[in-house]
């Protein structure tokens, strides 16, 4: 059975049609690619499954269970993490902190845990402390553990953000553009990082990617998406080829 | 509400490249701090004690063989108000004050440094209680000279928690609220409700206590919480319609709240209306005020240094990410609202008993104004920057008493120099580590 199935959903922006009957099925274990030139919805898409949005019509279920309405932070914990094209990391907090943030969810200890400093605090804090670096030493960034993020490198910070989305212990992982603007070294990094972690994990990923090398190292069906619509679906080599892809990112041919 | 980047690079680094006179400065300046830092702790609270017995011992005799009228009450703060006995009080401070903490500093350094290694050693609660006493004992012996300077320990005391509470939502949170003297009066008003009918002497209500005077010390706390709930209550109203959204719309929400608190309070006959409330009973004292301040530093401290209080940094920074990183930002937000809150009630509950009479003029702008300097001076996102800022401007505002009106163009006058040349407050972003304070001084290198 499918990990997180989208079925037929849609969406406008006041007259604005973004999403149009969109349908994605990913299974544990399965990379899919969303490809498409700029404006074309990719990042929509992300924020209507992941409850930033409300679709207007069509049903997102995750396990089973159908995840339409609710806030962002309830969809996170069942199971739906994400990094963002724009990284998003909170700049006055450190590498460890970010992972043990998107931890919240699981905090068993309370207000007055919280207020009191109870040794059951103290405990799930190293407990988290722990999967916190389990987590960077995966993604190679743990010496930096205690460092503020605004301290790393580019490529380390791309780094951390998909360990902090690890954190929240993913069934399905959302990536938005995760090698923009990285140079070829970092990029290869990247996808072996990411090739590491679905092989460790078995999750289920959804990578929405510009570089052409990175889906076709990672992906194993690729979607192409065009004004909100997907015109082609197929493995990354049939995609390449689609006489359609090729007219939506380099234009029609035209025939005298 | 965004946060200033921190400068990097310090502006006094490129002046003084070619300048030899400042270098000099400089120099001495960081030869005088390295000598600071290496002191502990410890050796400061001991050259605390060694200031107040000198005070007692000599104080007095000192004063009058320097031909002052009476001991300086708060350092040279005096100055200000009485120019021609500059020369004396300077001397008096420089014997009483100065003289002792740079022998402390010179002596007992090695001393004191082995002494707080030896205690680290020990566990965190034995060295901290070891600390706290000779904070206490330095203060309550320094303030049984005057009462005065009773007044203004309570008064400063009771603006850290003050502080401290608004640098959660200001700070730590990043939003902006102004209600802080509405909760203070809500906290006021609240526990004098349940102290003044019962325990205190007040024409309003019974005319004498309903209750035995023995019982008191037992109601204090419950009066203090019972203020603190009624402020958080009037958070509930205030973070309602404002965390819908996040923007400018808590600031004017809180700022209303504020204003209608007050009227609220001056046209409400049964506490006195616009005349005030007077005759609580007297539980504030310095033990007391001591003993709360140190409570809210320990809980709220502890609140923002475990991973659910790490959620008001993630909220500031980005809620976006906060929220896909299965954080409740909602709540997280209307938690830290009603919890500042709380303790915004409890500083005004401790107010009212400190100062036994209160009047909703009291709870105005000008407190506002006072406790937002004293967040924005001190330091965003600190306890450190939340004492210091709390003192600081405690201590300006007696200190400037007497300039009258001009003491409120003095302070913003340096409030502004303080966000031209560190925008965060003087030490924002500092962690509260016991370890690191209780422990020894940086070596001299």
């Amino acid at each position: 059975m499918a990990l997180l199935e989208v079925k037929s959903m849609s969406h406008s922006f006041g007259g604005l049609r973004a999403v149009h009957d969109y349908n994605l099925s990913i299974g544990p274990g399965q990379i899919v690619g969303l490809i498409g030139p700029n404006g074309a919805g990719k990042t929509t898409i992300f924020n209507l499954i992941t409850g930033i949005y409300r679709p207007s019509e069509g049903d997102v279920l995750l396990d089973g269970e159908s995840i339409v309405g609710l806030p962002p932070h309830r969809i996170a914990s069942r199971g739906l993490g994400r990094t963002f094209q724009e990284m998003r990391l909170w700049r006055h907090m450190s590498v460890i902190e970010h992972l043990k943030l998107a931890m919240y969810s699981r905090i068993g200890y309370g207000l007055v845990g919280a207020f009191l400093g109870t040794p059951r605090r103290n405990a799930q804090e190293r407990e988290f402390e722990d999967e916190a670096m389990g987590l960077l030493r995966m993604l190679r960034v743990d010496r930096h553990a205690s460092q503020l993020v605004t301290n790393l490198s580019y490529g380390e910070q791309r780094r951390v953000e998909i360990a902090r989305a690890l954190a929240t212990r993913p069934k399905v992982l959302f990536l938005d553009e995760p090698a923009a603007g990285m140079n070829p070294d970092e990029m290869a990094r990247l996808i072996d990082i990411v090739r590491q972690v679905h092989q460790e994990l078995g999750l289920g990923i959804l990578l929405i990617e510009h570089r052409l090398r990175v889906v076709m190292e990672l992906c194993q069906s690729v979607q192409t998406l065009v004004f909100g619509e997907v015109i082609a679906q197929g493995a990354p080599a049939e995609i390449q080829n689609h006489p359609k892809v090729i007219e939506a990112y380099l234009g029609g041919q035209r025939v005298e | 509400m965004a946060l200033p980047e921190p400068r990097t690079q310090s502006r006094g680094e490129t002046a003084s490249a070619g300048e030899p006179s400042s270098g000099m400065v400089r120099t001495l300046g960081r030869k005088i701090r390295r000598r600071l830092v290496s002191v502990p702790l410890l050796g400061w609270l001991m050259a605390g004690i060694v200031s107040v017995a000198l005070e007692q011992a000599l104080g007095a005799r000192l004063a009058s063989a320097l031909g002052l009228p009476k001991i300086p009450v708060l350092f040279f703060l005096g100055v200000v108000k009485e120019p021609s006995l500059a020369p004396q009080t300077l001397a008096y401070v420089a014997f009483i004050y100065v003289l002792p903490c740079w022998l402390v500093a010179r002596l007992a350094t090695p001393v004191a440094n082995a002494a707080a290694s030896a205690l680290l050693r020990l566990p965190l609660i034995v060295t901290a209680a070891l600390h706290i006493a000779l904070l206490y004992g330095s203060l309550h012996y320094w303030t049984e000279l005057s009462d005065y300077r009773l007044l203004t320990v309570k008064l400063t005391l009771i603006g850290i928690i003050l502080t401290f509470s608004l640098n959660l939502i200001n700070g730590y949170m990043g939003e902006f609220s102004c209600s802080h003297p509405g909760f203070m009066a809500l906290g006021a008003y609240g526990a004098s409700l349940v102290s003044v009918p019962l325990f205190g002497k007040s024409v309003l209500f019974a005319g004498s206590p309903l209750l035995p005077a023995a019982l008191g010390p037992y109601a204090f706390p419950v009066a203090l919480a019972a203020g603190g709930a009624l402020a958080a209550a009037g958070a509930l109203l205030v973070a309602v319609p404002s965390f819908r959204t996040r923007g400018d719309y808590l600031a004017i929400v809180s700022l209303a709240f504020m204003f209608i608190v007050k009227s609220a309070v001056e046209n409400t006959e049964v506490v006195g209306g616009p005349r005030g409330l007077a005759g609580q009973p007297d539980w504030a004292t310095l033990p007391a005020v001591f003993a709360v301040t140190l409570l809210c530093i320990w809980i709220i401290n502890n609140f923002v240094t475990s991973t659910m209080g790490k959620a008001l940094n993630a909220v500031r920074d980005n809620e976006i990410a906060a929220e896909a990183m299965t954080v409740d930002t909602r709540r997280t937000k209307t938690i830290a609202f009603l919890f500042g809150a709380f303790w915004a009630g409890v500083a005004g509950g401790l107010f009212a008993h400190v100062l036994r009479y209160i009047n909703p003029a009291m709870f105005g702008i000008q407190q506002l104004a006072e406790v937002l300097a004293m967040v924005y001076f001190g330091g965003l996102n600190s306890v450190y920057g939340s004492i210091v800022g709390a003192v600081s401007i405690n201590l300006m505002s007696e200190m400037f008493r007497p300039l009258e009106m001009f003491k409120w163009i003095a302070i913003p006058l340096l409030l502004i120099l303080v966000m031209i040349y560190r925008p965060l407050g003087l030490v924002a972003f500092k962690d509260f580590d016991l370890r690191t304070l209780f422990g020894p001084g940086e070596p001299e290198a």
